[in-house]
């Protein structure tokens, strides 16, 4: 009953978290959106209270159950290990608590959040790194069947479906994504929850906050025959059949054990008065953890000659910037690589091409722009919309085209007019701020060919002129990212 | 089916299908629309010059089928060969081709599919090309010359036209023709009987077509190209102020009794696709005939009217336009007057001129400029151009409009990309200011994905 309502929940949890990475109409965001907000490290980076306060209240009740049930890498490690459970049965045993491993790499992972060195902390967190595998090895193909549709639809005059750009995004996030499915799904298909009880951060602060819950499966001495069934059912390896015990730190409250005794010696219950004096020592280490995690939350607040055909188009190459870009509403370069997870939601969302995963070795893995397939377009906030750590704060249409997330750059030597002697202006006529104006090249003849000059005061960054430059493959002009946004 | 019975059909087939093969031509009845129609004679007109017998559906061979070979759009000689002959086979004629055409291969793909026939079944008609200023110079435009009848694998050429006369004024004319003596050349080469008849095709700047008919007492014209149909008889303005009405053209032309070649009769399949009520009014007087028979059936009416020129890509075209001329049936006065009106209704419609010449192409920044009008006028005339966001059927008119626009033109085609450098101005028969059009489609495409109407 317990594991099936578990399943239920988990299911929902795992498919609406799945379809939210998948969708990149930006129609499933307004629904969903809140499971990545419910993800636990997502709200700690955002300091979003209230679901802190949920998920640490629900674990203090009933276990850490926010890892069988809304941590979407969790549900998929269940998945898979449900599946190694049908070739080969009972297959787990209990194993002792690495404890040290995890206060060791818990440690080394709030450090690493309060340096901000966001990289390695994308690569640990584990909603983070369910995000990545779906965006970089479930997408895709996701994508090309939508294409596919698409082609259908077209043939069938339909506009229900339309065709989207497949491209390789980051070559190191897909080898990142690739290798963290092999091993958890190695584990998972082998070990169960080996991933959870070891190396996850959540999974950690959770399991000593767990340890206090109010409701716990417990196994009545009386009834048990220690034939060790439900230990050898156990994916967290954390039921201790010849003392009777269960380590509460790693029970995911996953239910499994209570149908698989025979004797109904397992029950989910209230703890009894007499083990409480035995953890009190436990409770003062936790409560100084909770005070770290709350710590770092608040410190990471040619000439033609025939008719027809096409002229070919060279693809634009990635501009290197001095300084990276990220969207509007990051506040600031050290809020943004502070905060982010890692995620990617917002790289799935991106409409226009313009987010993709850093190459960078500080951040790799999160998020950056370039514009070589698309600018920032000004009625689209859909990376503000989803992101659930607070890298990328919520901002309106109105407010994106005021805020300042760079400048643009002007390269004499690459300019068309300069170069070909060929009228253009394309950067100053598609500029949405109006802060490109073409002046004559040679000030004292007026009717000396046109060139641009750029207002940096008014302009936002938005690389239209970037994007529409008709100089490849490197533009000639290009977008600098700045280090603080602002209020133009 | 049993085995016996399915062998059967197969056989009942194919001579269904023999039989109708037989069964071609004057006399018989050909399916239209889905309508069959009595086939009569094709009409035919005579050349003054050299009393040829010129069908008044001529062929043109700018827009022949294409396929795709090795990710290369390529014309496709089958397709050609069987309309070539479809054609003949129905009393076509006339087939005007162009160095410039189809990416520059039309003259030998339209030489392959007519070489298939006997020389006097028809007559070619062929242009120097000499656009591009590199191709000014003598030897360069003998050089196109001498290919054309390679390429065309022919030694002689019926029709000989100065290809679009006008088109970068008198200074364009002078370089191309006179300066070099190439005139000259060519009235030397009629003389020798190389050019039965020699003639030149219009567009663009009037005072070098004024200029050319003023000396037909020198250079005596056997024929002259102009566009004309409904909506330029009267209305050539309406596209660019510096454009010549087609009235003031075929008087001109009739005064000196040199017969017209008619270019553009339905703009490129504009007059082939009007706004739904258009197209309703024009049924509800002939319901079995095609929109596009209207305007050949206009053009046609014309007495001093040569030949009518049609780009027909497919099979289905050339049987209506055959139908349509086989034999003509003149315009009404009362139909005439539909048209007229008809016209002046669809210049009510923002729609761009555009006849999918493809003069313009390539754009040097890889603009697919063609396509964006005609993706532009046909959510015009499909009624998918939302003006407001309060319209009942924004939301859809919207993302037809957008969806079409990404499947139709690629990202880096479309009208963003636009620089507005203004070479292809020159290009265009027409006379579209085509990047101020760019930029007004652009903005509307701005406005549609913002929201801003």
């Amino acid at each position: 009953m317990l594991r099936n309502f578990r399943r239920l929940f988990a299911s929902i949890f795992l498919l609406g978290i799945t379809l939210l990475f998948l969708d990149f109409s930006g129609l499933l965001s307004h629904y969903l959106s809140w499971m990545a907000k419910a993800q636990f490290l997502p709200a700690v980076m955002s300091a979003n209270l209230i679901v802190i306060v949920v998920l640490i209240v629900s674990t203090l009740i009933l276990g850490r159950v926010y890892c069988s049930v809304i941590c979407p890498l969790g549900i998929m490690q269940d998945v898979i290990s449900h599946i190694g459970g049908r070739v080969k049965k009972n297959r787990f045993r209990f194993s002792k608590e690495k404890r040290i491993l995890r206060l060791v790499v818990l440690g080394i992972f709030v450090v690493m959040i309060i340096c901000g060195i966001g990289s390695a902390v994308a690569l640990l967190a584990p909603y983070s790194a369910y995000g990545r595998i779906v965006t970089n090895i479930v997408q895709p193909a996701y994508i090309a069947i939508n294409n596919l549709l698409a082609d259908w639809a077209e043939a069938n005059n339909s506009y229900a479906f339309y065709k989207v750009d497949l491209w390789l995004k980051s070559i190191s996030a897909l080898i990142v994504a690739i290798v963290t499915l092999l091993a958890i799904g190695f584990l998972a298909w082998k070990h169960g929850r080996t991933y959870c009880n070891t190396i996850c951060p959540v999974g950690t602060v959770l399991g000593y906050v767990a340890k206090f819950s109010i409701l716990k499966p417990i196994i009545d001495t009386s009834k048990c025959v220690n034939c060790g069934l439900c230990s050898k059912n156990c994916k967290a390896s954390c039921i201790n059949v010849k003392e009777h015990t269960i380590d509460y730190s790693r029970c995911v409250s996953c239910f499994n054990c209570l149908g698989k005794c025979n004797k109904h010696a397992i029950s989910y219950q209230r703890i009894s008065k007499t083990k409480v004096e035995t953890i009190n020592q436990e409770k003062r280490n936790f409560l100084s953890m909770l005070g770290i995690m709350a710590t770092t939350a608040a410190a990471s607040a040619q000439e033609k000659t025939v008719d027809g055909g096409l002229a070919p188009i060279v693809d634009k190459s990635i501009i290197k910037r001095d300084t990276p870009l990220v969207p509007a509403g990051s506040q600031s370069l050290r809020n943004f690589y502070q905060k982010c997870t890692g995620c990617q939601l917002c790289i799935t969302k991106c409409p226009n091409g313009v987010l993709r995963p850093s190459s960078e070795l500080t951040n790799l893995l999160q998020p950056v722009m370039s514009y070589e397939r698309g600018f920032c377009r000004p009625e689209c906030t859909e990376c503000s919309q989803v992101c659930p750590a607070g890298a990328i704060r919520p901002i309106t249409r109105v407010e994106k085209s005021s805020i300042k997330i760079g400048t643009a750059v002007w390269n004499k030597e690459l300019c068309l007019p300069l170069t070909d002697g060929v009228e253009c202006g394309n950067c100053s006529r598609k500029c949405p701020v109006g802060a490109i104006r073409m002046v004559p090249s040679d000030k004292d003849d007026e009717k000396s060919i046109a060139i641009p000059i750029v207002d940096s005061e008014r302009c936002i960054g938005c690389g239209a002129c970037e994007n529409l430059c008709p100089v490849r493959p490197i533009s000639a002009i290009h977008v600098e990212g700045i280090e603080v946004h602002r209020f133009n | 089916m049993d085995r016996r019975n399915f062998l059967k059909s197969i056989a009942m087939t194919s001579l269904a299908a023999v039989g109708c093969k037989e069964n071609n031509g004057a006399g018989s009845p050909i399916v239209t629309n889905g309508n069959k129609k009595e086939l009569g004679e094709m009409t035919y007109r005579t050349t003054p010059n050299t009393g040829d017998k010129v069908s008044l559906l001529g062929y043109g061979c700018m827009r022949w089928p294409t396929i795709q070979q090795n990710g290369k759009k390529v014309i496709d000689q089958e397709a050609v060969n069987r309309l070539v002959d479809y054609a003949i086979e129905h009393g076509v004629n006339y087939f005007d081709t162009s160095p410039a055409y189809c990416e520059g291969f039309s003259e030998r793909a339209t030489g392959i599919a007519l070489k298939r026939h006997p020389r006097n079944k028809y007559l070619i008609a062929t242009k120097l090309s000499n656009f591009s200023p590199d191709q000014w110079s003598r030897e360069a435009s003998i050089k196109m010359y001498h290919n054309s009848f390679k390429e065309l694998q022919v030694d002689y050429i019926d029709y000989m036209l100065l290809h679009g006369i006008g088109m970068g004024g008198m200074n364009a004319y002078n370089g191309r023709y006179i300066d070099n003596g190439i005139l000259d050349f060519l009235l030397k080469e009629r003389e020798a009987g190389r050019i039965r008849n020699l003639g030149f095709s219009y567009h663009g700047d009037i005072e070098v077509f004024d200029l050319l008919l003023s000396q037909n007492d020198k250079y005596h014209w056997d024929f002259v190209q102009i566009q004309l149909n409904y909506v330029d008889w009267l209305h050539a303005k309406a596209t660019n102020k510096r454009n010549t009405n087609a009235e003031y053209l075929y008087n001109e032309l009739t005064k000196r009794n040199i017969p017209a070649v008619i270019m553009e009769p339905l703009l490129g399949g504009r007059l082939a696709q009007l706004v739904t009520f258009l197209q309703e009014r024009l049924k509800q007087h002939r319901p079995d005939d095609s929109i596009a028979s209207w305007a050949f059936r206009y053009a046609g009416s014309f007495p001093n009217v040569l030949t009518v020129l049609s780009g027909m890509t497919y099979m289905e075209h050339l049987q209506d336009n055959i139908a349509t001329f086989s034999p003509l049936d003149p315009c009404t006065e009362e139909e005439l007057a539909l048209l007229e009106q008809t016209a002046l209704d669809m210049l009510k419609f923002p729609s761009i001129p555009c006849t999918n010449c493809q003069y313009c192409m390539p754009c040097p920044y890889g603009i697919n400029i063609p396509e964006i009008f005609a993706h532009y006028n046909k959510c015009i005339n499909e009624d998918n151009m939302p003006t407001s966001s309060r319209d009942e059927k924004y939301v859809e008119a919207r993302r037809a409009f957008l969806v079409g626009y990404d499947r139709r033109v690629p990202k880096l085609r479309q009208a963003d990309h636009c620089i507005g450098c203004k070479q292809c101005l020159y290009h265009c028969p027409q006379r579209i200011d085509i990047p101020k059009q760019m930029e007004r489609i652009n903005n509307y495409i701005e406005d549609l994905k913002q929201n801003r109407i």
